[in-house]
């Protein structure tokens, strides 16, 4: 059975071990956004040996390239982008930077999922296409790296209770496989 | 020769951009709402809940329903008289598209194929359009128009089959089509098949396709039979919501044919996410 927790970033090994696929958290803490580009940046400034824009070390990265805000508002919808583009990257992020969490949508490669077991990291879903839904979660958003990219661009988030599900979790499990077959109707 | 303004079908077109962004269409809503009620999958089922409720809130407070707004996408038919006063039709849709979606707080999501810089402060907010012209009889002025995301673009496929795969190969490579994708594309999701013509014209037909009306019947009784047939298929590959698992993958197939080559069988999929934007007016 699927277990609820409040949880709180930067993550530590403690809060990540004890979560199993399909299990609910609550996230609140800081979590910084970033899509592709901003990825091939962190990675391109790992290999100069030079310091990244945030502390990566039990961080949360999320997939986003959120709309823009309207007046008032810190951000605008947010929803989750398809994660299987950050795959070439994400697995230094967690093995050489200790990032423990991913916020995004989509299948992982295997690289991603034995990354997470090895250095005890999370890939989280969160629901596509409820942007507006998510986006209420969202207390402030700064930008902190690459204005130039726009809605691409490194922001820090400072969020509440965001919604999410366990997709692979530290013992190599994955959600999607796991689900599907127990939903799948042979021919 | 019927005179139409510049301004007016640019009016238009921002309205309709800013309205479908942001007011999930009628049937998509009523197919997410059966879906909802119809999910056994607990998983599933919340993820439905939630995009629900996402509708709602993005109706009442007009804000984008998904981050992802698309590109904009058109199919237009032009009555051979009529005349576009002010400018040129082209002109006024890519203004409206523009307005529509800078104006409406919609993203920006045009960039340069190799250095990915985005080309708002360049050739415009959003910009180009993907525009479909038809030229027809008449003095009319009829525009469909759907955002169209990149999660559910990037999980379609085109192919040309051999005649001899005939039904059973479009079947299957459908299947396999949307069984590759998962939950990458956002289900439920859906799918637009395009068979026959040329191999650009399948492409352009499954993408057609999407705009139907999700929950409507195919004129056609072989095509009608076959999107029966392809919904439970695709159904049964328990996918589920956000592809958690579960039993509502699919809210509707939707195929489009044209006579082909007598050497082809070309076949397109085209694949839309559950935030389906689209609607269609004259002017």
């Amino acid at each position: 059975m699927s277990k609820t927790y409040h949880l709180t970033a930067p993550l530590s090994d403690e809060d990540v071990v004890q979560l199993k696929v399909g299990d609910i958290v609550y996230l609140s803490g800081i979590v910084y956004t970033a899509r592709d580009t901003a990825h091939k940046k962190l990675i391109d400034l790992m290999d100069e040996g030079k310091e990244l824009p945030f502390d990566v070390k039990g961080s949360v990265i999320y997939f986003v390239g959120p709309t823009p805000p309207k007046p008032g508002d810190p951000i605008g919808s947010a929803g989750p982008t398809t994660s299987y583009r950050m795959d070439s990257y994400s697995p230094r992020l967690i093995n050489e930077m200790g990032q423990k969490g991913m916020i995004g949508k989509g299948k992982r490669n295997q690289e991603v999922i034995d990354a997470c077991v090895k250095s005890k990291a999370i890939y989280f879903g969160a629901t596509g296409g409820a942007g507006a839904l998510l986006a209420r979660q969202i207390k402030s958003a700064e930008v902190i790296a690459y204005p130039e990219l726009g809605p691409e661009a490194i922001r820090r988030l400072e969020v509440v209770d965001f919604p999410l599900t366990v997709v692979n979790d530290t013992y190599g499990n994955d959600l999607y496989e796991i689900g599907r077959a127990k939903y799948e109707i042979k021919d | 020769m019927r005179e139409i303004k510049y301004e007016d079908i640019v009016k238009a077109v921002r309205d309709h951009i800013i309205y479908s962004g942001t007011n999930l269409s009628k049937d998509a809503l009523a197919a997410l709402n059966k879906a909802y009620e119809e999910e056994e999958s607990p998983v599933c089922k919340e993820v439905l809940k939630q995009l629900l409720e996402n509708a709602d809130i993005a109706a009442n407070e007009a804000r984008p329903l998904c981050q992802d707004t698309g590109l904009a996408v058109f199919f237009i038919k032009v009555g051979e008289d009529l005349k576009v006063v002010g400018g040129t039709l082209k002109d006024a849709i890519n203004e409206g598209t523009r307005k529509g979606y800078e104006e409406g707080y919609f993203r920006a999501s045009t960039c340069v194929w190799n250095t990915r810089a985005n080309l708002k402060d360049e050739i415009g907010y959003n910009l180009p359009a993907i525009i479909h012209f038809d030229l027809v009889a008449g003095d009319g002025l009829e525009i469909e128009y759907a955002a169209k995301g990149g999660g559910s673009e990037n999980v379609s496929r085109a192919t040309v089959l051999p005649p001899a795969a005939g039904r059973e190969g479009i079947v299957n490579f459908v299947k396999g089509v949307i069984s590759d994708a998962g939950p990458n594309p956002c289900p439920p999701i859906i799918v637009g098949v395009g068979i026959g013509g040329t191999f650009e014209n399948a492409a352009i037909s499954s993408k057609h396709a999407l705009f139907r009306t999700v929950g409507t019947t195919n004129e056609d009784p072989t095509l009608n039979d076959m999107e029966s047939e392809l919904m439970t298929k695709l159904n049964n590959l328990g996918i589920g919501a956000m592809g958690m698992g579960g039993r509502e993958t699919v809210l509707g197939v939707h195929i489009e044919a044209n006579p082909c080559h007598i050497a082809s069988l070309p076949v397109s999929v085209n694949v839309q996410c559950h935030s389906s934007r689209h609607t269609s007016f004259k002017l």
